[in-house]
């Protein structure tokens, strides 16, 4: 097409926007990084950093958070992977339901949803001491290894894996790939397994990498119902080491944007198309 | 991580019929999907479920005898509460009216822009800031401008009055994920606006804001408002960042059901918190209701 219109020159407007922009985006980390290196009346020094790793409880913590990360990852794709497959091959009339059920956790804010689970880990003791269901509570609470934190991130993660799993199948043809594995005397599990799963990696992974950010740095439920993954553990310090928890949420930053940034670099070279409807 | 097994595996024998074979996959079919509604049914709907009946259970402080009523509903929308309410919904609407301009600004900035390369960086960085929130974002904040922050120290902020954990520093610190994700969401709808219809316009005499106002901005209009109340609904539903960075010196729902299920609260009000609950799903179905349509109205101009 004619471009009869120049194309719009470089106008004042729009560098005092994006100016202002860097700045306010950048100024905060490079301000926590120099807090976290400049000690006021010693001079710079790394020591906020050298220390973390003998601070008390940073490895216990960090420990279970990976733990739980794995754990919800775990149970997100054994839930999601074998629902939305199916959802494509034969059970298309079951759709409607899925959606719905994977955005209830949207309109329900972390912080009413563990009030909600709050509410019923203590009909454990109420109601419950009697029977053996409540061996069942006292297990999930287990403060090593915390199901209850499991199920609830999982269902945290539903909306985010949903989309994640949903636009990798779109991309790809999921009845063809597997009629074509048919054909080739493929049994279907083989078909799926050998098939569409390797064709789903990019999916796959997208729906981990976003289960994980969203454990490392979930500090809501974790907080009020007692327990002491990593982003609790950061706040808890905040107070005494000022500067050991800052210089700690820089990391984590640093390792969450990382992996976010793979991401997206992951997305965009696979499937240029369905990056827009993911937000 | 090894790849997960497929539960939609009953294996089908390669030579039976077609129609068995189908009605089999079908059934196959609905049976993988059954695991994820259970575990739903468990760990979302059991949560939900105690929520409401709780939020409509009433323990009388004298006796202990539990009955269903408004009461908790009532109290939840009274004195410290609703002030609570009220706050969280004020600095919500603030954050969210602020980052809907700030954001359709640097969206349009970026758009318009002839560099490729800058549209890629800033779209990248948005996905990635606006997944951003909880405890390091407050503490980044803390970092720099709390009492004893590095800009607050090299500028002397501390004498003009500044103080970060307060109404509007919370709004400041609640912008640094809610623009980017202005961005991503009004970005599809500024490239949906044709080059021709800012042609059309200008051949038949309309000034530059003649344009905006009669042309562009009606067509962003289900964009802008579908994208400022996820806004909104992101900012009401924060509690890490508040948490970590201001305790309760500004009145948030959040922090209030925090309190209230960490156990501060008066004997006969335990329930309060999870009524307080249920007014913030209330909000948040209200916000989806709202937003759903209006993005579904903005995907017409964007097809």
């Amino acid at each position: 097409m004619a471009r009869l219109t120049a194309r719009p020159t470089p106008a004042p407007w729009r560098a005092l926007v994006l100016a202002t922009a860097a700045l306010y985006f950048l100024v905060p980390l490079a301000a926590s990084v120099v807090f976290t290196v400049d000690v006021p009346g010693q001079g710079v020094n790394l020591d906020a950093y050298t220390r973390i790793l003998d601070t008390e409880g940073f490895l216990p913590s960090l420990l279970l958070s990976l733990e739980l990360s794995a754990a919800t990852i775990a149970v997100v794709l054994l839930l999601m992977v074998p629902a939305t497959v199916a959802l494509r091959l034969t059970a298309s009339k079951l759709r409607p339901v899925v959606e719905v059920v994977c955005s209830l956790p949207l309109v329900v804010p972390p912080i009413a949803f563990v009030a909600g689970v709050g509410t019923v880990l203590k009909w454990g003791p109420e109601r419950l001491s009697r029977t053996p269901l409540f061996q069942t509570f006292v297990a999930v609470q287990n403060p090593d290894f915390p199901l209850v934190l499991v199920l609830a991130y999982a269902v945290m993660a539903l909306p985010f894996a949903y989309r994640a799993l949903d636009a990798g199948l779109r991309a790809i043809d999921v009845r063809t790939l597997v009629e074509a594995a048919r054909s080739c005397g493929a049994s279907l599990p083989h078909a799926l397994l050998r098939a569409v799963l390797p064709n789903l990696r990019g999916a796959l992974l997208s729906a981990s990498f976003l289960t994980l950010a969203l454990v490392l740095g979930e500090f809501t439920t974790a907080q009020l119902l007692g327990f002491r993954p990593f982003a609790v553990w950061i706040v808890n310090i905040s107070g005494s080491q000022a500067q050991m928890s800052v210089a700690v949420s820089v990391m984590s930053l640093l390792v969450t944007w990382l992996l976010l940034l793979l991401l997206a670099g992951f997305g965009s070279r696979r499937a240029p198309s369905s990056t827009t409807d993911r937000k | 991580m090894t790849p997960p097994r497929t539960a939609a595996a009953a294996p089908a024998a390669p030579a039976a019929p077609a129609a068995r074979t189908g009605r089999r996959a079908r059934r196959s079919g609905a049976l993988a999907v059954v695991p994820l509604l259970l575990f739903t049914a468990i760990a979302f709907g059991l949560p939900a479920a105690a929520m409401l009946d709780g939020a409509f259970t009433t323990r009388d402080p004298a006796t202990g005898a539990a009955s269903y009523g408004l009461g908790n509903l009532t109290a939840s929308w009274q004195g410290a509460y609703l002030t609570a309410l009220v706050g969280s919904v004020k600095l919500s609407a603030t954050s969210a009216v602020l980052a809907t301009l700030l954001g359709l600004l640097l969206a349009q900035a970026v758009v318009t822009s002839p560099l490729r390369a800058l549209r890629e960086a800033v779209l990248t960085a948005s996905g990635v800031l606006a997944n951003f929130g909880g405890v390091p974002l407050a503490f980044a904040f803390v970092a720099t401008l709390g009492n004893s922050g590095v800009l607050t120290r090299e500028l002397g902020l501390a004498d003009t009055g500044w103080n970060l954990y307060s109404f509007w520093g919370l709004v400041l610190v609640y912008l640094y994920f809610l623009v980017p994700l202005m961005v991503l969401t009004i970005t599809p709808a500024l490239d949906g606006l044709r080059t021709q219809w800012r042609e059309a316009a200008q051949n038949n005499g309309a000034t530059h804001r003649q344009y905006w106002q009669h042309v562009a901005l009606p067509v962003l209009a289900p964009s802008l408002l579908g994208g400022l109340v996820l806004l909104f609904g992101s900012a009401f539903a924060a509690y890490a960042t508040a948490a970590a960075m201001v305790g309760s010196s500004v009145p948030l729902v959040t922090l209030q059901i925090a309190d209230a299920i960490s156990g501060n609260v008066l004997i006969g009000q335990e329930n309060v918190a999870l009524a307080l609950s249920l007014d913030m799903v209330l909000v948040a179905g209200l916000v989806m209701a709202v937003y759903l349509p209006l993005q579904r109205r903005s995907a017409r101009w964007l097809a």
